[in-house]
């Protein structure tokens, strides 16, 4: 199995689904001839010609037409250079791609994905650092995916591409660079399936994009104390894979939720409170909620570290969850 | 002369001028006894400008509309008794009920559809006429927009892109004078909004609204550049609110005076004198009868027809299984 870089692995979807259908296309900022500010465009442009638009920044107008390119007979691949526009993305995704999805049921698909990329730690200040993922997770009839690995980083870009959508498709600006074993081939990562990525039986963390390598982590130092975490990837944020979660909980009977958006509201608001809805009975002590506080996230690294989760953060939700 | 509505066409635009003038009569008796359920927004005296438009158009081309859509929908061909269902609610509706007179869409007509925010008509035109340049077909997409929508900024990012990549769309700015209770003159910086085109390196022309065979002259050779590559234009249909916002407008902000002046140009009776010696005054009248009488036995026949039934729509529910 080759290994890859995460922007090489989106890269190589994107070639493959181009490759495979025509009705793929590829538009946003700087995706062209740059290819792309993280280089996950990277020579498409050259290969489809015609299929890969550099654009104005005009995320409104940008993603609405994603939502009606996609309902005439295209599926678009759109590209969000930052998860904190997505604010700027939201009438069209909640009011139009949402909306019609229902009422136009059976009538139209709505095959496009948006790739965004969000996530702290290099001092991006706070418009071009945070996640927003409990955003679009709340909205009815958007899938919302968020890879970890290269191997899912492919596999899920790939899904998504083919999804009859809209997908929701959210990249980390830490994981680019990361590596790993990509299969070789055209290998899909199921949508609404999430990974075990390490087995335990004292208490379940389940975690989103780079907050997965957080708590692996975190388990690391668990398990130096006699704490065995099982580390749950969710891969998919909606709809989320619900028997894995209370699965894991069946076996741990405690829960850390881990997500680098904000607590109040946020995605792991809404996974605590799923967790309660679904498997309280299985529960010997709350579920304990890793996310950012609530407040912008600071630029100076002193300060922004304070905000970002990370492994010893979770490991102490851990050990309350245990104490 | 090129561009010209045959006699046949011109009878057609007009019964559906009719058509549309008895639906929004209609509604506006049921609204007044209580019969209608939420907001109604009437296109009174504004028909020539959705039917023109929509005549000069096939039933292959794209067209999104507005809350006060009902011209359009009538003008693109859709069956005036599924209209008429969708806005009671009834499962026979173009919706099922689910959408409302202001969500009405039909994909095997082009209209994609109604849309009751403002402004985001015009990038999904410009993302379906986008859709058509990728794939190479021979179609237009056409919005149908106020002059209110005009100010949104989504009007100027579509509206660029559209002018940037000649993409084969028409924009026909209807303007009724009012965006809410607002004269457009306290709401735009100009009264020429056809001039703005000149910054979008497209053409834009100003055509009497209440004029049908006007509107089609327009449109028809818009639709004719947008085929042949040249990109879109800009269409600033001139016409008059008669009618409130909607059912709920409480009025006291139109001159009387001007309403009578616009009342009298009426352009079901403009039409009706024009073709008359075309095709002969009984003819005309024989039209007329038939169409209110057409749209009479929708009413009957969509108000028989059953109410929906309730279904969760859960293509990307967290937890769909658990409902």
């Amino acid at each position: 199995m080759p290994t890859m870089r995460y922007a090489e692995a989106l890269n190589a979807a994107l070639r493959e689904e181009m490759a495979r259908d025509e009705a793929v296309f590829v538009f946003g900022e700087d995706v062209g001839t740059y290819g792309g500010v993280f280089k996950v465009t990277k020579g498409l442009m050259e290969e489809f010609e015609g299929r890969v638009l550099d654009t104005p920044i005009s995320e409104q107008a940008l993603t609405a037409m994603a939502v009606s390119a996609a309902m005439t007979g295209t599926r678009p691949v759109l590209e969000i250079m930052y998860a904190d526009f997505m604010p700027l993305t939201l009438d069209a995704l909640i009011n139009q791609a949402s909306v019609f999805s229902y009422v136009w049921e059976g009538q139209v698909e709505m095959p496009f994905v948006l790739r965004t990329q969000g996530g702290g730690g290099v001092g991006t200040g706070a418009q071009h650092a945070k996640s927003l993922d409990g955003l679009v997770a709340q909205v009815p009839g958007l899938k919302v995916v968020a890879p970890v690995t290269p191997a899912d980083a492919k596999g899920l870009l790939k899904a998504a591409i083919r999804d009859p959508g809209p997908v929701i498709f959210l990249e980390h600006k830490l994981l680019y660079n990361t590596r790993g074993d990509v299969p070789d081939g055209d290998e899909t990562t199921e949508i609404g399936r999430a990974r075990t990525v390490r087995e335990g039986t004292d208490v379940s963390i389940f975690a989103t994009s780079r907050m997965v390598l957080e708590a692996e982590k975190a388990a690391e130092a668990l398990a130096a104390e006699g704490v065995f975490a099982e580390v749950i990837d969710l891969r998919t944020l909606r709809p989320l894979d619900l028997g894995a979660v209370v699965g894991s909980i069946s076996r741990t009977h405690h829960a850390v939720v881990v997500n680098e958006g904000w607590g109040f509201c946020g995605y792991a608001a809404e996974l605590s409170a799923t967790v309660m809805d679904h498997a309280f009975d299985q529960l010997d002590a709350p579920v304990m909620r890793v996310a950012i506080p609530d407040m912008p996230i600071p630029y100076s690294e002193p300060l922004e570290t304070q905000v970002i989760p990370d492994a010893g953060r979770i490991a102490a939700a851990a050990r309350r969850a245990l104490a | 002369m090129k561009n010209e509505p045959s006699p046949e066409a011109w009878a057609e635009m007009h019964r559906r001028m009719v058509l549309t003038r008895r639906l929004e009569e209609t509604l506006g008796e049921m609204f007044r006894s209580g019969k209608t359920r939420g907001p109604i927004h009437r296109c009174d005296g504004q028909e020539a400008v959705g039917v023109g438009a929509c005549g000069a158009l096939g039933q292959e081309d794209y067209v999104a509309t507005t809350h006060r859509g009902h011209h359009v929908y009538i003008g693109k061909g859709l069956d005036p008794r599924r209209v008429v269902a969708e806005i009671f609610g009834r499962a026979t509706g173009y919706c099922g009920g689910r959408g409302g007179h202001m969500l009405i869409g039909d994909a095997s007509t082009g209209v994609i559809g109604g849309n009751a925010i403002v402004g985001a008509g015009i990038p999904a035109a410009a993302g379906m006429a986008l859709s058509i340049k990728i794939r190479g077909e021979n179609r237009v997409a056409m919005t149908v927009f106020g002059d209110g929508a005009a100010q949104t900024g989504i009007c100027h990012e579509a509206m660029n892109m559209a002018g940037l990549w000649k993409l084969p769309v028409i924009f026909v700015l209807e303007n009724n004078r009012f965006g809410l209770t607002v004269p457009q003159d306290r709401q735009s910086a100009t009264g020429d909004l056809a001039a703005r085109a000149a910054g979008y390196g497209m053409p834009g022309e100003v055509v009497d609204g209440n004029d049908l065979v006007a509107v089609f002259r327009a449109v028809a050779s818009a639709a004719d550049r947008a085929r042949r590559g040249e990109g879109p234009t800009l269409i600033e249909a001139r016409t008059y609110r008669v009618e409130g916002f909607s059912t709920s407008d409480m009025g006291g902000y139109q001159d009387p005076d001007e309403v009578a002046e616009w009342r009298a140009r009426d352009p079901i009776r403009l039409s009706a004198s024009a073709l008359a010696p075309l095709i002969g005054a009984e003819e005309v009248a024989a039209i007329e009868a038939a169409a209110r009488e057409e749209m009479e036995r929708a009413f009957q026949q969509a108000l028989a027809d059953p109410m929906p039934d309730f279904a969760f729509h859960a293509p990307s529910s967290p937890y769909a299984e658990a409902h």
